[in-house]
């Protein structure tokens, strides 16, 4: 060998292709993902990273109780906050499990479906060679027909039984009969895991296109509420929907009826309210705690109730203001705190100047029944004993400097700095309805009475129809594949002697696909049914 | 009316626990034939290895002794059967006379709520005893379980008769609960013989420690494995329905949402993901059944947290413990 022949031969074999590696690496990542153990580990990490969103308050459900959280524990919140804990199911680490798991479930059932739509267009595979090796099978039985029709007798035994049947004629003149039964339990299974997709399709859409607001409507024809952004207390709109989109509608609160055991536990509530949908005339429609109003596009939910107070203050130059503040109930009882904030009065007429240090709020509990042991909080949630316990500020309320603050409670800020001062002392004033007050300064407040009002809960969800169809065929689909059993049943019919006189002997085997325990009775009358027929 | 619930409460969860002792005796002086069997065989396996001589009398000993205590056992063992049915039927006393003296579906709070589902879990337990009498064994353990919760039931869930507060009052409080109840109870009886299979499994691989010793008695573990895989796939479904299909369209109706992620739905959802895991991770021939019957476990695990720790710990739309509010 010389270094020329060396150096010119070519390789008689070019080198194997070498994969590229990104695509195997690719493809080896979607393997492991699709695999089952890879979706067993999914579901577990799904299960526990639902649990912080019920230990921690969360922010969607119950914002209010996020606050407490922070005042409660002020160096922890923060952190939680930066790792999601206050809005678990929209975070996302929470979302890349579900969409990984979903990737997965994808990836694991479309090749199933493949297979199985093949499975369904296919025949069933012939007997093996050898039966008596199956998990089940029967002794040979005797008939005096031929192959050919000891076999259709057969196979149309298995046909009544709803097995799908095949005959298959061989050339030793012997015929095999193949059946197979319970294509449900793979059609169940996938039904199922697509149904699932549809879930996750449904609530993704339901989100992107759903909107909800929450609103409290004080009965009375002065306190309607039209369906518009700016007159909900707080609202979330989805994604993709627009203020303009919400539907045209307006309610008036007629009637509240609230009805309560003798221990204070409530018996039953209805709404009555009066509805124009559009340009269409009034209607009065009554719903309840379990029974939404249910409009065009939108449904109303009663969530809750309360009283609403009425206040009629006097100013020091005789102008009267009426306000109707909802109160919110703070416990069974509905022990109720509220404020009540008048901005613009003691304006000097002669000037026409508001005076930012004589703005006027009151603070306080409405008790709808008082107890005869003096305490604080109501004894009864029907107003058996009504009285309105107050305390009077008069300052700066902070109301123009623009931060958005509660409207349930007067801004502690100001009352801290001194800009508004308390100036009725320590004790709440009593006033019952009807009762009116002179304050220190000779202004007069009027407790008028109280109105009921309604929390109500203003929800579109588009998909949610979709979504209780996914849910119930999915449901259908477990049934069939938690229920249903696959199982191949052979005959075999052979000629009883290779001249072929006319006898045959048949032989039968079982498979079932599944544990199933009635497989054994099953092939048992099989194998009977068989042999009953045989003359 | 609501006394005589209290009573016969009390009463059901003491003949529980007789029905109970009466398990543990046959457990423990009486003998099912394997343990007759169990008893000769020391003899031989000692023998066998070196004097066939002395095996034989031994063996000839072995019998009467044990047909004595087989009878006996046989007696204990069906006296605890019987015990065990009445027990049933004054828990049902229990539970039918609350519902009389509420005037409702005894399913309002979670005293009710447990006293309904461990019902459920002991029809489930003596329809399946009646048909199968040779799992009797594992009786020893399901009056265990319902005496631990109906005791746990009757000391920090003790709600006095009270009528349903407006939210409850749907139809769908009836499918909604009383599917979940059904669930519940059946998965409770499936936790008993996954228990045991966990048990027999390692007393089969030779552990001979505490909680293996108790392998000793019981069915053979693969009767017990597909016993639990028939309960839990017979409960999934139910659970399906009552907790992730039922319990949203009426909480649709009720609070304006399907799914609020609200601390009952989470645990309800987490008790669903991990029992649809179990099923999965069975149908799967490369996990082992051990380690899908334990899947099967902490999904009961889940179940338990939902309703005490969940009723307990957490406030969410579904306290109904305490009444007022909407």
């Amino acid at each position: 060998m010389t270094v020329v022949e060396d150096r010119e031969a070519p390789p008689a074999v070019p080198p194997p292709r070498r994969p590229n590696r990104v695509w195997a690496l690719l493809r080896n990542s979607w393997r492991q993902l699709t695999s089952m153990r890879t979706a067993l580990v999914l579901l577990f990490l799904l299960a526990v990273a639902a649990i912080p969103g019920s230990v921690f308050p969360q922010r969607a459900v119950d914002a209010q109780r996020v606050t407490a959280y922070y005042q409660a524990h002020p160096s922890l919140a923060p952190w939680l906050e930066r790792l999601g804990g206050f809005e678990v199911y929209g975070s996302p680490w929470f979302a890349s499990i579900y969409l990984l798991l979903f990737a997965s479930l994808i990836g694991c059932v479309l090749p199933r479906l493949r297979d199985h739509a093949r499975a369904l267009r296919q025949a069933v595979p012939d007997a093996p060679k050898r039966l008596d090796r199956l998990p089940f099978s029967s002794p040979e039985l005797a008939s005096g027909e031929t192959p050919a029709e000891a076999s259709s007798r057969v196979a149309t035994v298995l046909r009544r039984q709803r097995f799908r049947t095949r005959v298959r004629e061989h050339e030793d003149g012997s015929f095999s009969v193949s059946a197979e039964k319970g294509y449900l339990k793979e059609t169940g299974n996938l039904l199922f895991h697509f149904a699932l997709l549809a879930v996750l399709v449904g609530v993704g859409f339901g989100h992107w296109y759903g909107w909800h607001g929450n609103r409290i409507l004080v009965a009375g024809s002065d306190q309607g509420f039209c369906d518009l952004l700016s007159q909900y207390d707080d609202s979330t709109l989805g994604p993709r929907v627009d203020a303009a989109d919400l539907p045209d509608f307006c309610l008036k609160l007629t009637n509240f009826r609230a009805a309560y055991e003798s221990t204070g536990q409530p018996k039953s509530f209805a709404a009555t309210v009066s509805v124009t949908e559009g340009d269409g005339p009034a209607k009065t429609r009554t719903f309840t705690v379990n029974d939404p109003m249910r409009l065009h596009g939108a449904n109303v939910h009663l969530i809750g109730h309360g009283y609403a107070v009425t206040l009629r203050y006097t100013d020091r130059y005789g102008d009267t203001q009426t306000k109707v503040v909802p109160f919110l109930p703070i416990d069974g009882m509905f022990t109720s705190e509220g404020v009540a904030q008048f901005p613009d009065v003691n304006i000097d007429p002669k000037t026409n100047k508001r005076d930012p240090t004589l703005q006027v709020g009151f603070e306080g509990r409405y008790l709808p029944t008082v107890g005869t042991d003096g305490s604080a909080t109501s004894a009864y949630p029907a107003e058996n004993a009504p009285a309105l316990f107050l305390t009077a500020y008069r300052g700066d309320l902070g109301l123009d400097v623009g931060t958005p603050g509660s409207v349930y409670a007067l801004d502690q800020g100001q009352i801290a700095t001194g800009d508004l001062k308390n100036v009725s002392g320590a004790r709440p004033h009593e006033l019952k309805p009807g009762d009116s007050w002179t304050l220190d300064d000779g202004t007069k407040l009027e407790f008028v009475g109280t109105r009921p009002y309604a929390t109500l809960s203003i929800r579109y969800d588009p998909t949610q129809t979709l979504v209780l169809a996914g849910a119930a065929l999915g449901l259908l689909g477990l049934m069939l594949s938690l229920f249903g059993h696959r199982r191949r049943v052979w005959f075999r019919a052979l000629p009883d002697s290779p001249e072929g006189s006319g006898g045959t002997l048949l032989t039968a085997g079982g498979l079932p696909r599944t544990d199933q325990p009635g497989f054994a009775d099953e092939f048992a009358q099989l194998v009977k049914a068989a042999e009953e027929g045989t003359p | 009316m609501a006394e005589l619930s209290n009573q016969l409460m009390a009463v059901t969860v003491l003949a529980y626990l007789a029905a109970m002792v009466l398990y543990a005796a046959e457990y423990a002086f009486g003998s099912q034939s394997r343990i007759g069997r169990a008893a000769a065989r020391p003899a031989r396996q000692l023998v066998g290895a070196g004097a066939p001589v002395t095996s034989t009398p031994s063996l000839d000993q072995a019998p009467p002794p044990v047909v004595a205590s087989d009878k006996r056992g046989e007696i204990i063992g069906r006296a605890a059967v019987a015990l065990n049915i009445l027990a049933l039927l004054l828990h049902l006393g229990a539970l039918v006379t609350r519902g009389i003296a509420a005037d409702r579906m005894p399913w309002g709070n979670m005293y009710e709520y447990i006293l309904s589902a461990t019902f459920v879990g002991s029809a489930v337990w003596v329809g399946v005893l009646l048909r199968r009498p040779a799992i009797r064994h594992i009786g020893l353990f399901v009056s265990l379980a319902l005496v631990l919760l109906l005791g746990a039931d009757g000391m920090i869930a003790y709600t006095p008769v009270g009528p349903l507060v407006p939210a409850l009052h749907s139809y769908w409080f009836v499918i909604h609960v009383s599917t979940i109840i059904l669930a519940s109870g059946i998965f409770l009886i499936g936790a008993v013989p996954a228990t045991m299979f966990l048990i027999r499994d390692g007393y089969d691989k030779g552990k001979r420690r505490f909680p293996y010793s108790l392998g000793r008695n019981t069915p053979e573990a693969a009767v017990l494995e597909r016993l639990t895989f028939r309960l839990h796939a017979f409960a999934f479904p139910l659970f399906t329905f009552g907790a992730l299909i039922a319990g949203p369209i009426w909480a649709e109706a009720s609070w304006g949402r399907y799914w609020g992620w609200d601390p009952k739905e989470v645990w309800a959802l987490i008790s669903w993901i991990v029992y649809a895991a179990y099923l999965h991770a069975r149908a799967t021939p490369s996990v082992k059944r051990t380690v899908a019957t334990w899947i099967a476990l902490l999904g009961f695990a889940t179940m338990l947290m939902n309703l005490f720790g969940v009723n307990l710990f957490f406030s969410g739309f579904h306290s109904y413990a305490n009444a007022g509010g909407m």
